[in-house]
């Protein structure tokens, strides 16, 4: 019977358990050993790293690093919240705080770190916080309030990460680092100035340079008093100015610890007692210790290596751990920031290339040997995508390329490298993922042997990329790599129907004239079809022919069929259109009197329009009738196609407006109604920069400056709100309709179904800098042909609801029954508030 | 499936049922590849069109969903095959062969046999014995 006894059950802890049963394949049981867990924690190990995501929704729970259960399966015995506080060597047995006496034939001290505190007076007040545990979240959270004003210490990693917690729980913040920059472990002056100036624009106050003398406790709160006499009051006070390893139990054992912390362990991590190993952030390792998961990780697996070969028997294992690269790449309040190789070189002779652009606030550094062949290091701020590239530069001494500024300057269009180009030049030993241990020949032969064609298998069958998820990038472009070497390419088709995209299909369409979803589907798919291809079709037919919608209803969604949107209770809602929101006293009594006729609820619509809701089907040919003899037009709020054009009253009246917003959207309005697109199309005209028609939350909005006016692309509200991106200003209003001809119709020719022109734009390749080059310097010469095209569609318009009206056969099917002129008996409405309501489902 | 295309037939056509064909509308007042909706004494009944393979089918017209009269305003269309309707509402999908809902929820809808004689379209509906 062999004692296995690991002290502390944290992130490395919890690793070393695993990687030992990883390596004994029969189990402790068949071994005769008996491995015991003594956390102090009350819960079992859970993932510290993501910690903050406590405040974003993840529960406890969530976080915990195993299955509800998996100790007792595996035949281990956890022993939560339970203290060691004494280990007798002589005698070989640990002691807990309850009295219980444990005896050990190998010991294994993983008992992490505590927050350094920072000894000044009034640390010990109310409301000052360590950020380590689950515990100390919750008990943040308990005293936070919404509104309130938090300081954190320390403006290194954990600090801004503190400072995200911080503003995730509603609090506003202000970090306060006794360095002259942020992250001075991490980034150099220029890094951290222009990560500052991030954070700031971000709403969190920077104070550097500052030593606190003492924390004050009033009735208002809490006062942090500063060594050069200034002050900063705040509800609540985060400590989060470094780490300090727990070594208390080693040094009542009487093992070698370090004069500022740490149990001194050598290559094979053992202390001054060969028979007690140390792990994680507790060892000090050649005057280092290592407050990262991954050289912890790797330690565990080292001391698990020689336990394993210890109990079965074998040779010592030879398995040591010479040291971690102290690579890093983090999201901090959002800012992607990365650190790796040598970030500094101060030894090393170098030379330096830097890419700096305080407009999108990307700052990349990367240090070269002075022959200019190979990368010893670099900093990355505010983009951090070729990291993981780098770093294996840096790792594998790959040669670098002609022309290393590639590396970091954006591609530009036409420029840029393949997906997954980068990882091909990968050896097969790389290691991709560091925190597990995974090499990219490893993901590969995983992904050939076992089939995977997601990320989720990768990570099930390898375990990379489920530790920090800094490499899943990367596993993605190997994946990419491997599917494409097998020929299988990835490629997103319409539905089981048809084996083509959206855009392969419109281009097959566009050159070949197919007029009916029965010749495309005939042409190109399989079977019947349904309701995912038939839409996506008649939205290309649409778009390509721009023919009455009302001819293929069959292959129209029920809106699109009966040129209205369906509502509760299966009856539907009018929309005429108002262009630009602007409407006459007479257009106003003709919808009310139309609303009164046919006992229509009514609505402003978000869109400065009036809904009127709970028309029969067989009503709306009366009802628009009435209309269109007014003079309205179909609203197309029933369509994946152009809704409205808001706009605010601008220059005509108010004080403040530069140019005429309402004329303009009218304009824009009436030139793209009617146009079909992948998804529902909105847009918008403000008449100066205050922007009160809300224009950067549309797919495209124009906003006046006193030279002409911006156009913004890409925006939208939803579920997922997105603000637009400015692609071209100052322009003069021909131009800025052509600008929106070429980026609508690139987005029709392009866009999967059912995408807006938000993730459509998110998913670009090259993104806003690619659509720019596409749409103002006509990058790809498609200029000339879009604006044709678009002036097609727009000489072709005609309003679906009069070609309805007029037409008895189109009309006759506006009916509720085929056997009978009578109507539905099941619908009825409740009053409610003067109006009439469908009843609730 | 098999099984449960069998079993659900077996159930419809019990020993005491007796089928009564119901007079829907000229073939022609059905658009190619479209649906219409069929009233009788009160019940509601989605008729569709399969032109492009000369079949028809038919089923309640009430969504189980949410309780919607609309199954006849859905798109038609197939899933490996197997005749489908997609409800306007919320997108469920139906087996217009079997009735079960092809996500996979513990939806059903009831279906109705259809034919066609002298251009004219009928629907088959149950009728017990003593009625
Ligand atoms: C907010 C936050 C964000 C972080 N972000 C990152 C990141 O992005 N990337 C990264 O690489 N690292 C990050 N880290 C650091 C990472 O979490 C640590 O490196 C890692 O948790 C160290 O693991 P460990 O097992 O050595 O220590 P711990 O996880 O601290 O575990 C030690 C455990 O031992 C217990 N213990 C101590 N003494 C005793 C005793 N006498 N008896 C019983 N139990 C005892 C402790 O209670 C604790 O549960 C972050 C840390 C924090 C706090
Ligand atoms: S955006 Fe400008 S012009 Fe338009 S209403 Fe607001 S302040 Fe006036
Ligand atoms: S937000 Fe939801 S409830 Fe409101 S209109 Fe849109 S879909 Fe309907
Ligand atoms: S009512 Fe039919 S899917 Fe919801």
């Amino acid at each position: 019977m062999k004692n296995i006894v690991v002290v502390g059950n944290g992130m490395v802890g919890h690793k070393f358990n695993e990687k030992l049963l990883a390596k004994l394949p029969d189990g402790l049981a068949n071994l005769g050993v008996c491995l015991t867990v003594i956390g102090e924690e009350p819960r079992p190990a859970y993932d510290r790293v993501h910690l903050s995501d406590f405040f974003n929704g993840a529960t406890a729970q969530d976080l915990e690093l195993a299955p509800p259960g998996w100790h007792a399966q595996q035949g281990i015995r956890l022993l939560t919240g339970e203290c060691v506080t004494e280990i007798d060597r002589a005698a070989r047995t640990v002691r807990t705080h309850t009295g219980r006496a444990l005896p050990y034939d190998f010991l294994i001290l993983a008992t992490g770190s505590a927050a350094f505190i920072p000894p000044v007076p009034g640390m010990e007040h109310p409301g000052v916080f360590a950020y380590r545990t689950i515990e100390d979240l919750e008990a943040m959270t308990a005293h936070a309030k919404p509104g309130q004003r938090a300081a954190v210490i320390g403006g290194g990693l954990l600090g801004l990460e503190a400072a995200k917690a911080v503003l995730d729980l509603g609090l506003q913040a202000s970090v306060v680092e006794f360095a002259p920059r942020l992250m001075p472990r991490q980034l150099d002056q220029a890094g951290a100035n222009l990560l500052k100036a991030k954070l700031e624009s971000l709403g969190i106050q920077i104070l550097l340079g500052k030593n606190t003398r003492c924390v004050e406790a009033g009735p208002g709160g809490l006062t942090l008093q500063f060594t050069d006499e200034q002050a900063l009051e705040v509800d609540m006070v985060v400590v989060s100015a470094g780490i300090r390893p727990r070594d208390e139990l080693a040094r009542q054992a009487g093992l070698a610890t370090g004069g500022r912390g740490g149990i001194v362990v050598n290559d094979h991590l053992q202390t001054s007692d060969p028979q007690v190993w140390a792990i994680g952030e507790c060892a000090l390792h050649q005057q280092m210790i290592y407050g990262l998961v991954a050289p912890g990780y790797d330690m565990a697996d080292a001391v698990a290596a020689q336990v394993a070969a210890a109990l079965l028997g074998q040779p010592p294992s030879d398995r040591v751990f010479t040291g971690f690269d102290m690579s890093t790449k983090l999201k901090l309040v959002g800012v992607d920031v990365a650190s790796f190789g040598d970030p500094f070189c101060e030894q090393t002779p170098h030379d330096v290339l830097l890419w700096e652009d305080r407009r999108r606030g990307v700052y990349k550094r990367l240090n070269l040997t002075p022959d200019g062949k190979y990368l010893l290091g670099g900093i990355l701020v505010g983009e951090a995508e070729s990291y993981n590239l780098l770093l294996q530069m840096v790792k594998n001494r790959m040669a670098l390329p002609p022309h290393p500024e590639d590396l970091v300057v954006p591609p530009r269009a036409g420029a840029g490298p393949e997906a997954g180009a980068g990882v091909a030049g990968l050896p097969d030993g790389a290691l991709v993922c560091s925190c597990e241990g995974v090499s990219k020949g490893d993901i590969c032969q995983a992904i050939d042997k076992e089939s995977l064609t997601d990320i989720p298998g990768i990570k099930k069958c390898t375990k990379a990329g489920t530790g920090c998820g800094g490499c899943v990038p990367m596993l993605n472009d190997l994946l990419t790599l491997s599917l494409k070497k097998q020929g299988k390419a990835v490629k997103r088709v319409l539905c089981e129907h048809f084996n083509y995209t959206r855009q392969e299909l419109y281009d097959l369409v566009r050159i070949n004239g197919e007029s009916t979803f029965r010749q495309v589907i005939n042409r190109y798919g399989t079977g019947c079809g349904c309701e995912v291809c038939k839409p996506a079709v008649a939205s290309i037919l649409a778009s390509v022919h721009n023919e009455l919608v009302a001819k293929q209803s069959v292959i129209q969604d029920t809106n699109d069929r009966f040129l209205a949107n369906i509502q509760k209770g299966g009856t539907y809602s009018v929309v005429p259109r108002v262009p630009g929101g602007e409407i006459t006293a007479q257009q106003l009594i003709v919808i009310g009197q139309v609303a009164q006729q046919f006992d229509l609820y009514c609505k402003i619509t978000g869109g400065q329009r009036i809904d009127l809701f709970g028309a029969r089907v067989e009503q709306l040919p009366l009802i628009w009738e009435q209309l269109i003899a007014a003079g309205f037009e179909s609203g197309h709020a029933y369509g994946k196609a152009l809704r409205t054009v808001k706009s605010c009253v601008g220059s005509t009246w108010c004080r403040y407006g530069v140019q005429d917003s309402v004329g303009f959207a009218i304009e824009v309005e009436n030139r793209y109604k009617g146009l079909r697109a992948p998804h529902k199309l909105k847009s918008a005209v403000s008449g100066c920069v205050r922007e009160c028609a809300e224009a950067q939350s549309k797919d495209f909005g124009i906003i006046a400056t006193d030279k002409g006016w911006n156009l913004y692309v890409g925006g939208n509200g939803g579920a997922k709100p997105q603000h637009a991106h400015l692609l071209a200003a100052d322009l003069d209003k021909a131009t800025c309709l052509r600008y929106i001809d070429r980026f609508l119709m690139y987005y029709i020719k392009t866009a999967g179904p059912l995408v807006r022109t938000a993730t459509w734009l998110n998913n670009l390749e090259g993104g806003m800098d690619h659509l720019r080059e596409v749409v103002v310097n006509d990058s790809l010469g498609l200029a000339a042909q879009f604006e044709q095209e678009m002036q097609q569609i727009v000489d072709t318009y005609h309003c679906e609801w009069r070609e309805v009206v007029e037409a008895p056969h189109l009309r006759a099917e506006f009916r509720s029954f085929i056997n009978t002129p009578e109507t539905d008996p099941t619908v009825a409405f409740v009053p409610e508030r003067g109006q009439k309501r469908p009843q609730a489902w | 499936m098999a099984m449960n295309e069998k079993s659900t037939f077996d159930g419809l056509k019990a020993p005491q049922a007796q089928l009564t064909w119901v007079k829907a509308a000229p073939v022609s007042a059905f658009a190619e590849n479209g649906s219409g909706c069929v009233l009788h004494e009160g019940e509601q009944i989605a008729v569709f069109n399969f032109t492009d393979t000369g079949r028809w089918f038919a089923c309640q017209n009430l969504c189980p969903h949410k309780q919607q009269m609309g199954l006849w305003r859905g798109l038609l269309g197939d899933q490996g095959g197997e005749p489908k309707v997609a409800c306007p509402f919320h997108k469920r999908t139906f087996s217009l062969e079997t009735g079960r809902n092809l996500q996979g929820e513990d939806l059903c809808v009831k279906t109705y046999p259809v034919k066609v004689e002298n251009g004219m379209v009928y629907v088959g509906i149950e009728t017990s014995e003593g009625q």
